[in-house]
């Protein structure tokens, strides 16, 4: 059953919403409450560059926005850690970063016409390997966060605190990196390098006002992520909307909702 | 730094040994050597950034050394209590949720170590929305719960006002009757501080002098530093001390004048006026 099922498109397209959720949520909690929120963008637009650099050497792309995706995370977390004005440095980064790679692009023959793919994701497109890969790298983050889950939230809350209780803040640091430059290269093709900073934070900011421990607003993010990619596709079939953008307008659309009915519900 | 005990730190819990930090070349803190003793409550006093911070720090093995060591006797378990804990709003996280981290705890234990503290009730409230001195009571549960040798504490009443300061300076004192643990604390408040202390460090990028609170108060070396405006206070609070803690100083009637017991620290960099 399961590799019929599979010939489908839009059964492809869904899973592959869902697998880029089941990381996305738990790693997007931690970017709200390690307000990371532009570090995601500047690692997500590092991405295109990361395309361009692939496409011009026939490497493969997810090789190359890994690669590229991982050297910004590093190079932001670097400039954190010596104390630099993270809101300049990351605006410059973040933009220059997808101003360069936009320009490599266009040097890449052929790829001009199709480069809202890269921008806006073409999750219908989605093949067997691209959902192997999808759900690999998510899966491997889902992992990784949950092996670490107690270090990276001790370390959230206070790093004194984490390394009083023996832990290393700085490894727990390295860890988010990691897994934020693999959801990069994983979601680029999902929702394309300028939404994938949407997908980690509306999800988890909606799970926000609707829960009360961090394991249920990781869990509830993951939650309204597939919903959005389910609804997100819906809507792109129904309207013959962009997919990506849809995805990410349901999102909004659940944070709404979130943001009126959590705080009645507590009160 | 070194964990591993050796000879000179004796019965010592933790011990400082000529330790020096330096930040980006400044020496922050100079040739501190200093030790903590099975049960007896210290006090760090010292001016807004006189390294009161990163001494604990240096302690604790969070900033490195410069120059020294620090020893800890093997197997020394600290709990810790941080300056400034913030917990960003976007963070739910109840007070049971929190005390087990980064180390789960049976629901029993959380319960009694929050009753312990005095706030058996906020156990399913989420931090952010506590009170500063409920708040501080829970970041001190969450210490006690790694049943500690040795408790470190960061200026723990900031933010207190001053009935809420000396009910909690009461429970440190009763949490080291209970369970007989060391107590080493910061405080730029002087004087509750020191009528809750057996012993007085006075800190200023390097130990000026220490002893008793009373030697302490009484050293010109102190008076330097927090000038004659605190004589008031002090009488204050010889006033309580006398009342309340007769049998705690019976070691030191014989220094009333201070200038025997406190030890000024030679090669004094910053020097001192006499007041």
């Amino acid at each position: 059953m399961g590799t019929a099922m599979l010939d489908d498109f839009l059964v492809r397209a869904g899973l592959a919403g869902i697998g880029l959720s089941l990381a996305a949520g738990p790693l997007g909690a931690f970017v709200v409450w390690r307000r990371m929120a532009y570090f995601g963008d500047a690692t997500a637009h590092a991405a295109i560059l990361g395309v361009a650099l692939a496409l011009a050497t026939d490497l493969p792309v997810g090789l190359g926005t890994l690669t590229v995706a991982l050297l910004m995370a590093v190079t932001v977390a670097t400039l954190a850690a010596r104390g630099w004005a993270m809101d300049t440095t990351l605006g410059v980064l973040a933009h220059s970063a997808l101003a360069f790679g936009l320009v490599a692009i266009s040097f890449v023959h052929g790829v001009r016409t199709d480069l809202s793919a890269w921008l806006f994701g073409d999750i219908l497109a989605v093949t067997r390997g691209d959902l192997a890969q999808i759900w690999g790298g998510a899966g491997l983050v889902a992992l990784l966060l949950i092996w670490r889950w107690s270090a990276l939230l001790t370390a959230t809350l206070n790093e004194d605190l984490a390394h009083a209780s023996g832990l290393n803040p700085g490894r727990e640091r390295l860890v988010l990196v990691l897994a934020l430059a693999v959801v990069v290269a994983v979601a680029i093709k999902v929702v394309g390098a300028l939404l994938i900073a949407a997908m980690l934070i509306i999800p988890a900011a909606a799970a926000r006002g609707l829960t009360r421990s961090p394991e249920s607003m990781a869990a509830v993010a993951v939650l309204i992520g597939a919903t959005a990619s389910i609804g997100g596709l819906g809507l792109s079939m129904w309207q013959d909307t962009p997919a990506g953008p849809s995805i990410v307008a349901c999102a909004a659309v659940v944070f709404a909702l979130s943001a009126v009915l959590g705080p009645l519900r507590w009160r | 730094m070194s964990r591993l005990p050796d000879r000179g730190c004796g019965m010592s819990l933790i011990a400082a040994d000529h330790a020096c930090v330096r930040f980006a070349g400044t020496e922050v803190l100079h040739d501190i050597s200093l030790r903590v003793e099975p049960a007896e409550i210290v006090t760090i006093v010292g001016p807004n950034g006189s390294g009161k911070s990163t001494l604990l720090r240096a302690l604790l093995g969070i900033t490195p050394l410069a120059a020294g060591r620090v020893s800890r006797r093997a197997g020394l378990r600290i709990g810790y209590v941080p300056q400034r804990l913030q917990i960003d709003r976007t963070l739910p996280m109840t007070a049971r949720r929190f005390l087990s981290l980064p180390r789960r705890h049976a629901p029993a234990a959380t319960a009694a170590a929050l009753a312990r503290v005095g706030v058996p009730e906020v156990a399913d409230r989420q931090m952010a929305d506590l009170s500063g001195g409920q708040f501080q009571r829970v970041l001190l549960a969450r210490a006690l719960l790694t049943e500690p040798d040795l408790l470190i504490l960061d200026e723990p009443t900031q933010g207190l006002d001053q009935p809420g300061e000396a009910a909690f300076y009461r429970l440190i004192d009763a949490l080291r009757r209970d369970t007989g643990c060391a107590v080493l604390m910061v405080s730029h408040d002087l004087h509750v501080v020191m009528a809750a202390s057996d012993r007085v460090i006075c800190l200023n990028g390097h130990i000026c002098c220490e002893g008793t609170p009373r030697v302490v108060s009484n050293a010109p070396e102190y008076r330097a530093l927090f000038g004659l405006g605190t004589q008031g206070a002090l009488a204050l609070y010889r006033h309580e001390h006398d009342h309340d803690h007769m049998h705690d100083h019976s070691h030191d009637h014989g220094h009333d004048h201070g200038h025997g017991s406190a030890r000024p620290r030679v090669g004094d960099p910053h020097g001192h006026g006499h007041a």
